[in-house]
């Protein structure tokens, strides 16, 4: 594939969290403040010649519709190219993937990836996820968004066995990582009672099988491979990336036990990136509900189909595991604040990349880290970027 | 606005409720307004087509015949809210993936099935409620596996 090489120069964020007192222009400042600041040698913020917002939901305030216009001027950089990038729970990701393009096919030397996204300044029955009750008014009648997830675990249960206790396991184990990162929005251990003793929301699903509302933003600095040298002496390249589409309606689903659309994505990613599954030292993926961590694990490849309850139960994806798996707490414990999120998991695997990950560094081997969202009515959309360390 | 309109906006079904009829689906509403359940089917290459659309995802072909089905089925999978996303909807309240007879699915609630019973595998058969003088919706209640009732109304 014909494409120049692209070096990530740097990455940050802004503490994840109920962020009442930041306005969406201010954490949008905040984090192209924290990528400025993470570039080894300096950066001049002029340098940035194009720019790609991130924001899922569009409606809520009146701004965000058209951030990519108003987003510029809010961060200094009135004058650049931006657009603003949309695609459900993907849509940081996407936006990644859409900076890097930029850089890959020459347009554009040096881009921002940003996103942010409001999700606590109004009420549960007046915010994002209520006014996203997405698709079709009577075909999706009574869904939301566990409505989306539940019935795979229901499904994932009765076809492999597995357990409320392996569900909760994930839940557990990405609350022992996010208490040991400081951007995250719970930054509190818990265990498998805990779990399993929660309110329930939505069966099989309990309160901490599900994400919360978060509030945040996260950029990142994109260059071309050959110019990384100007910004840092340990540069992070993108060695790949892929974004697949499926049935959007569970009528339509073949499967209740995976994600064709993660699967897809995955395997454009790793034949982008030369590489498969077993190369990946560590990944960061969504896991807005246990469950989804689960099908993600089978879905991407890091286990059989059916195996990823016992997986993630028997320590696999913890910090020590084999194949360490939301070192930065993910969703169930970072948070989800969707435009941004997709950013965050990638400035995760860049720090990890450059064993900046602290007490959470998970040892590298292949020298590759995955991110993956999946999202959008039904899932029907999954986006996955491969990063490395690794000159391309 | 008149009292006589305030009336009848107020026994309305919420907005949440409303079928929203593209020129698609208006054949699948006016079936299951006369309580009736049939469904699009592509006519080149039989795929069932819910919700209905202009085009089969999978041959692309243009064509499509209505089919009535038996509104006879099994749940494939099945979630139940205990916290209610929308005012329309009073927790605890169960969402069922139905796989008819023959082999479309559906989603839609369960009527007199408690959370606690609704298992995968379970029969269940469609019923018809009217909510006001222009819309109904359909619902499935639990059926003995070798039922052969016609589809009932829910009351």
């Amino acid at each position: 594939m014909a494409w120049n090489k692209v070096a990530v120069i740097g990455a940050g964020l802004l503490k994840f969290g109920e962020l009442f007192d930041k306005s969406y222009e201010q954490m949008a400042a905040e984090a192209f403040q924290a990528a400025i600041g993470s570039v080894d040698k300096g950066f001049d913020p002029a340098m940035v010649e194009a720019a790609f917002v991130s924001t899922q939901r569009g409606t809520l305030w009146g701004q965000e519709g058209i951030a990519g216009n108003t987003v510029p001027s809010a961060i200094g950089l009135a004058g650049i190219a931006c657009t603003r990038i949309e695609n459900a729970c993907p849509s940081g990701s996407d936006a990644f993937r859409v900076g890097a393009m930029a850089v890959a096919s020459g347009v554009h030397d040096v881009v921002l990836v940003i996103g942010v996204e409001k999700m606590r300044d109004k009420s549960s029955d007046e915010g994002l996820l209520a006014r996203a009750a997405s698709g079709h008014p009577v075909y999706t009648r009574g869904e939301s968004a566990p409505v989306l997830f539940a019935p795979f675990a229901t499904r994932h249960m009765h076809e492999f066995g597995t357990t409320r206790e392996m569900l909760a396991s994930v839940a557990v184990k990405n609350h022992y990582n996010g208490a040991r990162d400081p951007y995250a929005h719970f930054r509190n251990e818990i265990t498998i009672e805990d779990v399993l003793s929660a309110p329930p929301v939505c069966h099989p699903l309990g309160l901490l099988d599900c994400c919360p509302q978060t509030d945040g933003a996260a950029a990142a600095l994109l260059a071309p491979a050959d110019r990384a040298v100007e910004f840092t002496d340990r540069p992070v390249y993108i060695a790949g990336f892929g974004v697949a589409t499926d049935h959007p309606y569970l009528h339509e689903k073949a499967s209740f036990v995976g994600l064709p659309a993660t699967t897809a994505a995955s395997q454009r990613a790793y034949e982008m990136a030369g590489i498969g599954p077993g190369d990946i030292d560590m990944a960061e993926v969504h896991d807005c509900f246990t469950i989804t961590e689960i099908l993600d694990i089978e879905d991407l490849g890091f286990c059989e189909k059916g195996k990823g309850g016992v997986m993630s139960i028997e320590g696999d994806t913890a910090l020590s595991g084999r194949l360490p798996v939301n070192t930065s707490g993910g969703l169930l414990a970072k948070g989800h604040p969707i435009g941004a999120t997709g950013i965050a998991q990638l400035t995760e695997c860049w720090w990890q990349l450059r064993e900046d990950a602290g007490e959470r560094q998970v040892r590298l081997e292949q020298g590759f880290a995955l991110q993956h969202n999946v999202g959008g009515r039904g899932s029907g959309v999954s986006v996955v970027n491969i990063l490395t360390r690794n000159e391309r | 606005m008149t009292t006589e309109q305030a009336t009848e906006t107020a026994q309305r079904p919420h907005p949440a409720l409303w079928g929203v009829l593209y020129r698609s689906s208006t054949p699948f509403w006016e079936a299951v307004r006369r309580h009736e359940l049939s469904l699009q089917r592509c006519a080149e290459c039989g795929r069932w087509l819910f919700p209905p659309r202009p085009m089969c995802p999978d041959c692309r072909c243009a064509e499509s015949e209505w089919v009535p089905v038996s509104g006879r089925g099994t749940v494939h999978s099945w979630v139940t809210y205990d916290e209610s996303p929308h005012p329309a909807f009073a927790a605890p309240y169960s969402v069922l993936l139905v796989e008819l007879e023959e082999g479309a699915r559906l989603v839609s609630n369960p009527v007199d099935i408690a959370p606690d019973e609704l298992e995968i595998g379970m029969p269940v058969r469609v019923v018809f409620r009217d909510e006001g003088d222009d819309f109904t919706v359909f619902l499935f209640e639990r059926a003995t596996p070798d039922a052969q009732e016609e589809p009932a109304s829910a009351q």
